[in-house]
């Protein structure tokens, strides 16, 4: 239950922050969320990951599909990503995905280490 | 204690965004920030537009005078209804940057020397700082500062422009940095605010393609190499063949001024054979920045009203040079294409009339070799006393580095390009002043201003007559009745010969003199042949009293165009449409049988034998899946070679190559051609030698590309359209299309046709048009390139020059936008 809840607040939070701040101010959110709802750290980092994963993930396939695929095909060129979409939609989420679950990661050690 | 975990994932975590949040080195460019470039919220993402995008919107602003409405019609072009002027611009400025912000920006970025603020000194191989040296050094901004001025001090320009910046305001207000343009997430800057500035940096961006080109180091340099009558053998004066704008036998008055050379020249400038000495590339405006237009009158049309044809020839890019819409506002009503980046529609039509342009590709761009005092450059020689210089100093920002100063002396004669900080292409270590039309104040912009609201031949006189700079046969065609071409500029009154080559710039005799005056800018009015036309040719003949330069015309276009109208009687848009999208090589119909006839057709092998079939039985159309362009083409290229190279191999400078014209007319006056034998060899050639001998190269070149299977012109041609940062994702590469130099249809490589129209001045104006790109600068848009494939294959669109009421009945609009004062 608390897993769920950290991933769900990590997804919600790290979709409101970057409205007003920077593009990585979901990092201090998920680290807050983790702080917050205190879990084993493989467990908040799990949390932390796929929050954000799932979050890119589905707001870059939303944005993608309304597009059919015209933008993505082609800065998964520059990339390069040999033009493909999904490719790039993997990317984008597993790093958004990567800097929440260090986020939380720091969050869940810092909790526990007040604890103890 | 979990402390040292804590410190871990914490550093682990503050790299990881910092290293996402910076720009990282790659193969000679730059990453953008990741983070943010991938970010859904912020990032590219944001510029996937969908696909059913609807521009439906409400705009208000304080700075708005009254309201208005924007219809964007099926394939997103505007059309603006404003009740005032103010808005009209305003509301041009605003669509401008929403559509096309980017492009805009970069081009302002361009002509004002100031890529290497955003892309570095160097990125992928460009040296963004030497293109950045060579427009500051060529007094780009010193002239737009110049041009400025004289927009500023005419109130309607002026308003004109101020409306138009604030529009252009407006929506760089309104973005944030999840909404800017892609380019600008890629590159990782941000738009800066539009000023009047950077409009009129953009004009003489203009000026410099059009009237930027010249080749005064390369001839100077011939003069080295070659004899007098071998110069004038290789760059002549006028053709036998050449068509002018205004027809042979035109009388000219005499000039009234002053046109003999300065007592000195013979021996101080026409010096033949002197020595000068390692070269650098350099940029050049592109030599075939060339189109056509023409007007026929009612006597030649089938619905007895004139028709107007234009298409500019312009180096083709993405985002596209033109945006097409319609403006309306109390007293006029313009549809057309128009300049992101400028006010205006600049090649159009009214509900009165129709105008469009061709560049008259005059050489106004000289240079003057000074002589300072001391390595400081504050004094400089000349008519016999030292004389102060000012100094002007422009700062290059380099993105990641220290900026540069360039420090550029300012002479009589103009700003000094070339001197021991900035070597000319010859590499004499001297100093070169550069004297150019286009860095003096002018006022470009008002001729476009006043096309809009023309209503008759008047008008359209008084429109064009303050313009200066680069110069345009200024075409026109009215519901009235009335067609006109003029040449339109303001040309200096040189003396023959003058500013072929590097003048000296000690000596005031060497300026230019004067102008000539507008009078003998010559317009053609309703000639009794029913038509006018150019496709920048020369405008007179050789009997115009005033010099004209040498060989930068190309001869072809203008004479088959005349030829074409010449013969044609009952015509309609489509005849118009066919003969604008001609793929005819009139060029090859001279040149062909000069390869025939010389060629020793006995004992030819097969593939010989094959590649001169196919040469013999090519109907000289050079469309795409013809392998005739291509067979006659290389064969061509390989003859010039072969008669030139010799010659040309006396110097390892730059040289001018000779126009395929001055070869074939060489030819046919003359077969024992003064250049036809090889200099590095004892036996003297004739010119079937060097038929002969281009063949069998040319033999060997046809057999490797036919192996490649790209023996069809069009894929031999290989044409594309380019992003302006060359990015081969955001282009439309390996086009495969007609069209080529000589002809028509000029679509060569990268060059071609940028915007065609065919507008019929019916009662109900009857416009077609289409250009290469799409409405939306935005490469996440299915309208970046969405007229490419049809303006491939020669298709128009009929142009929707529609009242206010008849637009609020269309069925299919992509949406309406209103604005009104807040």
């Amino acid at each position: 239950m608390k897993f769920i809840t950290a991933l769900l607040l990590t997804a919600l939070l790290g979709f409101a922050a970057p409205l007003y701040f920077a593009w990585w101010s979901f990092a201090i959110t998920s680290l807050v969320v983790a702080l917050a709802i205190h879990q084993k750290p493989l467990r908040a980092f799990i949390a932390g990951f796929l929050g954000v994963f799932l979050l890119w993930a589905l707001h870059a396939m939303f944005l993608d599909n309304a597009n059919d695929h015209l933008l993505s095909g082609k800065v998964a060129l520059i990339l390069p990503l040999n033009g493909s979409y999904g490719l790039l939609i993997f990317i984008t989420a597993f790093l958004g995905g990567l800097v929440s679950a260090f986020a939380a990661l720091t969050g869940s050690f810092a909790r526990g280490g007040i604890k103890h | 204690m979990r402390i040292v975990p804590f410190i871990i994932s914490a550093v682990v975590t503050t790299v990881l965004i910092v290293a996402l949040n910076t720009q990282l080195p790659v193969n000679g460019g730059k990453t953008p920030r990741l983070g943010y470039f991938l970010s859904p919220q912020k990032g590219f993402w944001k510029n996937a537009e969908p696909v059913d995008v609807s521009f439906n919107g409400d705009f208000k602003s304080d700075q708005l005078q009254g309201n208005a409405s924007v219809y964007l019609d099926e394939r997103l072009v505007p059309h603006v209804y404003a009740d005032n002027e103010h808005d009209v611009f305003f509301i041009q400025g605003y669509l401008h940057a929403k559509f096309r912000l980017w492009q805009m920006d970069f081009q302002t970025y361009a002509a004002g020397g100031r890529l290497s603020e955003i892309m570095g000194d160097s990125a992928n191989g460009t040296n963004f700082f030497k293109i950045d040296q060579f427009f500051r050094r060529l007094g780009m901004v010193y002239g737009a500062e110049n041009s400025l001025k004289a927009i500023e001090a005419d109130a309607e320009t002026k308003a004109v422009c101020d409306a138009y910046t604030q529009g252009i305001n407006a929506y760089i207000n309104s973005l944030d940095e999840s909404s800017y343009p892609l380019e600008y997430k890629l590159l990782d800057y941000k738009p800066e605010p539009w000023t009047n500035m950077k409009s009129s940096l953009f004009l003489k961006y203009m000026s410099w393609d059009l009237a930027g080109f010249e080749d005064d180091f390369e001839k100077t340099n011939a003069k080295s190499v070659f004899t007098k009558e071998q110069y004038n053998a290789l760059y002549p004066y006028g053709r036998d063949s050449l068509d002018p704008i205004n027809p042979k036998g035109t009388p000219f008055k005499m000039a009234g001024l002053n046109l003999a050379p300065p007592q000195q020249a013979d021996s101080l400038y026409f010096n033949y054979k002197a020595t000068v000495a390692p070269a650098g590339e350099q940029e050049k405006p592109n030599k075939n920045n060339g189109s056509n237009n023409w007007a026929v009158d009612s006597s030649k049309t089938k619905s007895g009203k004139p028709i107007l044809c234009n298409d500019p020839h312009l180096g083709l890019n993405l985002p596209s040079l033109w945006y097409e819409m319609q403006i309306t506002a109390p007293g006029f009503s313009a549809y057309g294409a128009s300049f992101p980046g400028a006010p205006s529609i600049v090649i159009g039509f009214n509900d009165s009339c129709a105008w469009g342009f061709t560049n008259a590709g005059r050489d106004v761009r000289d240079y003057y070799e000074v002589k300072f005092k001391d390595s400081t450059m504050q004094e400089y020689w000349y008519n016999g006393e030292w004389r102060k210089a000012a100094m002007r100093d422009e700062i290059i920002k380099i993105k990641g580095k220290a900026s540069d100063t360039e420090h550029i002396a300012m002479t009589v004669w103009g700003p000094v390009m070339y001197d021991m900080h900035y070597p000319d292409k010859l590499n004499t270590h001297k100093t070169y002043a550069c004297r150019w039309k286009a860095h003096d104040a002018s006022n470009e912009l008002k001729t476009f201003y006043k096309l809009n609201y023309a209503k008759n031949y008047e008008d359209y006189l008084a429109a064009i007559s303050t313009y200066q700079c680069p110069g345009q046969n200024m075409i026109f065609a009215s519901k009235k009745g009335d067609i006109a071409i003029k040449q339109q500029g303001q040309f200096p009154a040189k003396w023959k010969g003058q500013g072929d080559f590097i003048m000296p710039g000690d000596d005031s005799t060497y300026a230019w003199r004067s102008y000539i005056p507008d009078s003998a800018n010559l317009v053609m009015h309703n000639p009794t042949r029913g038509f006018v036309s150019s496709a920048n040719q020369m405008p007179y003949d050789t009997s115009y009293p005033y010099y004209l330069g040498t060989d930068n015309y190309p001869l072809y276009r203008g004479f088959i165009v005349n030829r074409n109208l010449r013969s044609m009687q009952n015509i309609t848009t489509d005849d118009m449409e066919q003969m604008q999208t001609s793929n005819y090589n009139v060029f090859a119909e001279i040149a062909r049988p000069v390869l025939l006839k010389y060629l020793d057709q006995s004992n030819l092998g097969d593939d010989e034998k094959n590649y001169l079939n196919i040469l013999k039985n090519w109907n000289l159309e050079s469309n795409a899946d013809e392998k005739g362009p291509t067979v006659f083409n290389v064969w061509w290229d390989s003859l010039m070679t072969t008669v030139y190279n010799d010659e040309f191999a006396q110097t390892t400078l730059p040289l001018v190559w000779p126009n395929e014209s001055t070869l074939v007319d060489a030819i046919l006056k003359d077969s024992a051609y003064l250049f036809a034998d090889d200099i590095t060899t004892t036996a003297k050639e004739t010119i079937a030698d060097d038929v002969n001998a281009a063949f069998k190269k040319a033999v060997v070149m046809l057999q490797k590309t036919e192996a490649r299977s790209n023996l069809e012109w069009g894929k031999f041609k290989a044409s594309g359209i380019r992003h302006l940062l060359r990015l081969p994702a955001f282009s439309r590469l390996n086009l495969v299309s007609g069209g080529g130099d000589h002809i028509i249809n000029d679509y060569t490589q990268f060059h071609g046709p940028s915007w065609r129209m065919v507008v019929e001045l019916t009662d109900k104006t009857n416009a077609y048009g289409i250009y290469p790109g799409g409405q939306e600068g935005n490469p996440g848009s299915k309208y970046y390139d969405s007229f490419i494939n049809d303006w491939l294959v020669g298709k128009y669109y009929k142009l929707l020059f529609a009242t206010k009421s008849e637009m609020e009945q269309q069925t299919n609009l992509k949406g309406k936008i209103t604005f009104s004062k807040s």
